[in-house]
């Protein structure tokens, strides 16, 4: 669905200010100070917390497969995560899981 | 400028040069999905100038698209910049001494990349002087900022033009998948992950995106947990 005017305009510049104040928060503001540990642990997981899961749905039900299950996309899928496990690398999981749907939906 | 503030300006850029492999294609990525989304290109540029963060650039564009509510939109969004918490947290120690005007540009340009090769320069030569280590931040910031910029204008000049049969829609999810992957070092990292998945599935009955956020809290305190529990028997089994 395109992204509205209004939707955009709502988003954009609130995201755009909140990402500057986290990274203005201890640099800009608080100074030199510790992270209750609890927080710091919180923290660390935050990342792999919510890409998996924004991603889950697109990798099993596919928007530009109609949500039918894609041989291809799963599989590259899977061999991005393998590679990228594996490698340590952002770069070769990408170029694994690339290789990988081109493969199969090309051939 | 004196020759030990170049040397450090060198070194950054050196340091975070290996970066542009990721960051250039990743910005073209966003400058074409964004496109496809409809947003025109000024759009586009106003999205990466102002946000400048890749994955909550990508996250927010496709809970824009589901037409998720605002408030569900910005928080997601954010949570997924909430790591840089950390990063500002890190940098306080070496680059707080700056003056307001300093800190100001720095925090802006506080991403991912320019983090990671400041944080092992600074821990390998802490006893740089403050200028050398501002000089560095910005040698760090110099292959990355100018190139998010412009991949992200030419993705957006390119827009439309590829086919479909390029399966653009897959790429976003492989790139996440891409850029969590290293991170699943360790059990809790794991178990989080594992959770944000099965919980987003079961959850995706909630209404806009709310069952991603439901999900992330869940992973997010089942990695704190694991990680808990792992040190205690650690520590008993230490004694």
């Amino acid at each position: 669905m395109p992204v509205s005017d209004a939707l955009f305009w709502a988003v954009v510049p609130a995201l755009g200010l909140g990402t500057f104040l986290i990274r203005f928060s201890f640099l800009g503001l608080l100074g030199a100070r510790p992270l209750p540990a609890g927080l710091r642990r919180a923290l660390r997981y935050t990342a792999v917390a919510i890409l998996p899961g924004l991603v889950a749905p697109a990798v099993l039900w596919p928007a530009a497969t109609e949500g039918q299950t894609d041989p291809a996309r799963l599989a590259a899928a899977l061999v991005t995560l393998i590679a990228g496990i594996v490698t340590r690398s952002v770069i070769g999981a990408i170029l694994a899981g690339g290789v990988t749907l081109y493969t199969l939906l090309w051939w | 400028m004196t020759p030990p503030l170049r040397k450090a300006l060198l070194r950054g850029i050196l340091a975070s040069a290996p970066f542009v492999i990721v960051v250039g294609p990743f910005a073209l990525l966003f400058g074409v999905v964004a496109t496809e989304a409809g947003l025109d290109v000024a759009k586009v540029m106003l999205f990466s100038i102002s946000v400048f963060a890749g994955a909550s650039q990508f996250a927010a564009l496709q809970l824009m698209q589901e037409n998720a509510p605002v408030l569900v939109i910005l928080a997601t969004s954010l949570a997924v910049n909430l790591r840089m918490v950390m990063y500002s947290v890190a940098m306080a120690p070496h680059l707080g001494a700056a003056s307001p005007g300093w800190r100001l540009l720095m925090a802006y340009f506080l991403v991912d990349q320019s983090f990671a090769a400041s944080s092992v320069e600074f821990e390998k030569r802490p006893d740089q002087s403050l200028g050398e280590k501002i000089a560095f931040f910005f040698g760090t910031v110099l292959p990355i900022a100018p190139l998010w910029f412009a991949a992200s204008l030419a993705g957006a000049l390119l827009g439309q033009k590829i086919p479909e049969a390029y399966a653009l829609d897959f790429a976003v999810p492989i790139t996440f998948l891409a850029i969590c992957a290293p991170m699943l070092r360790s059990l809790p990292h794991i178990l989080a992950a594992a959770v944000s998945i099965l919980a987003t599935l079961l959850l995706t009955g909630l209404p806009y995106g709310t069952g991603l956020l439901v999900a992330a809290c869940l992973a997010m305190a089942t990695g704190a947990g694991a990680e808990i529990l792992l040190e205690r028997r650690r520590s008993h089994a230490g004694q």
